[in-house]
């Protein structure tokens, strides 16, 4: 029987099941201890970005070389037939009948989703406005289960753009398929969505708002951290949380041994660099990871078994 | 009682449909958004009637026009406690069934701008579900979830 994610798209978080994220999980951990060269030989990969994100194309195109694959594609929208008017439609029918799959990122929410309805072949969504991206969520949970040994109960606190942030969401989402506890620390003005609180309301998932990162840090499994973007706040209100959401190594002397620090990077200054040497630092290996799990996922689309 | 207020204040419908019991305020934008005046045929709207129930509804009547089971649903949305009646021959012969739909295809844009819908050749697609104090829409496209009035009153 094929894996279940043979030829299957790869929009949306909420798509997997809680086995399919197992799957990819426990895939990238044999991947990363036992690397194969050969599960994309001959496969032909198109990396579409109509959206520029170098640190994104470059972990797809890593991972599929890596497995013995090739790539064609584009790295910026501004020079392709979408900015001829061409619809997002028609240029994934033709690339579709040129490649075995479509990684693509896009500025406009439910790109991706679009994509899938006219390709003939699997769609990885890597980013689709501020809807999703679901290997940024494969690669958090990777990382998860590396440090944590386990997905299950865990508790986890999210730091900084809760309501813009779509890499809290999605980890929200797919953890709440494993039991979880989450604290939420941010500014009033970016606080978790009312949507996605019912969603965990209704899945059982319990939750609290912390004003300040020091006081859930005894508590944690996790801390995933995220910028709160200064665009997002007039002068005088960003003055008044500026510094708020900050951590330094000095806050993490009551942390867990076990208590990993995560970022979807880049960081800009709201981890000092003392944190980086600290045993809870682990944001570059989390990057790193992205190649694995990226490998893990474009593996299972494309390989009846892995 | 209150079948002859209509007959009063609203012409009498040889065959064709009266959608009936509309709160006050959604009767014309029904009216567009469900295209009932591109039928061609004759279209009487009634509006802040008298109900006993309800203070005031609107009402519309559209001659040789009967409603799909699907647009039946969808007018749920707006009048969750409307009626629909096929009428033939001056009588009442059946009474169409409003259920809150699972889906809505194609009636209403999208709210959120950068939505992809609007400018691929999709129709837009919301999920319904209704809960204890709203009714939710979520687009299949952004994923983005919305309180059915912000939805209906798009465009
Ligand atoms: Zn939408």
């Amino acid at each position: 029987m094929p894996n279940p994610l043979y030829r299957k798209h790869i929009i949306s978080i909420p798509d997997f099941t809680r086995e399919e994220l197992e799957l990819v999980v426990q895939t990238a951990a044999q991947l990363k201890a036992a690397p194969r060269s050969d599960l994309l030989k001959d496969r032909l990969l198109a990396t579409c970005f109509f959206e520029p994100s170098t640190r994104t194309r470059l972990s797809f195109e890593t991972a599929v070389q890596r497995l013995g694959g090739n790539v064609i594609g584009f790295a910026d929208g501004a020079n392709t037939s979408a900015k001829k008017g061409e619809t997002l439609a028609d240029t994934v029918r033709i690339i579709s009948s040129y490649t075995d799959a479509i990684i693509m990122r896009h500025p406009k929410e439910g790109a991706a989703r679009v994509a899938s309805e006219f390709s003939t072949v699997p769609i990885i969504n890597g980013g689709d406005g501020a809807n999703q991206h679901p290997s940024q969520t494969l690669l958090d949970l990777f990382t998860l289960q590396e440090t944590q040994g386990r997905l299950d109960n865990l508790t986890v606190a999210f730091v900084g753009d809760l309501k813009y942030g779509r890499t809290v969401h999605s980890l929200a989402q797919a953890l709440s398929l494993f039991g979880a506890r989450f604290y939420f620390v941010g500014p009033e003005a970016l606080a978790m969505p009312d949507y996605l609180c019912e969603e965990l309301d209704e899945r059982g998932i319990s939750y609290s708002i912390a004003a300040t990162i020091e006081e859930v840090i005894p508590h944690i499994d996790i801390l995933y951290m995220t910028r709160v973007q200064r665009e997002r706040f007039d002068e005088a209100e960003y003055k008044k949380i500026q510094g708020q959401f900050v951590l330094r190594a000095d806050m993490l002397r009551s942390a867990r041994p076990n208590m990993k620090i995560l970022h979807p990077l880049p960081r800009v200054d709201e981890i000092t660099t003392d944190v980086d040497a600290t045993p809870h630092a682990y944001y570059f290996e989390q990057a790193k990871n992205g190649v694995y799990a990226r490998q893990a996922l474009l593996s299972l689309v494309l390989n009846e078994t892995v | 009682m209150t079948e002859k207020v209509y007959a009063r204040n609203v012409e009498a419908l040889k065959s064709g449909t009266v959608i009936d019991h509309i709160p006050a305020g959604q009767g014309l934008r029904i009216l567009r958004l469900f295209q009932l005046a591109e039928y061609r045929e004759r279209v009487t709207v009634g509006l802040n009637l008298p109900s006993g129930h309800m203070g005031s509804k609107d009402l519309i009547k559209v001659e040789n026009v009967v409603l799909s089971e699907e647009q039946a649903n969808e007018l749920a949305l707006f009048a969750p406690r409307g009626t629909v009646s096929v009428i033939e021959d001056f009588a009442v012969v059946r009474k169409q069934k409003l259920a809150i739909p699972d889906t809505v295809e194609g009636i209403f844009a999208c709210p959120n701008s950068n939505c992809v819908s609007h400018v691929e050749p999709v129709q837009s697609h919301f999920s319904v579900r209704v809960t204890e104090h709203d009714t939710k829409m979520k687009c299949k496209y952004c994923e983005k979830v919305f309180s059915k009035d912000i939805v209906v009153d798009v465009r």
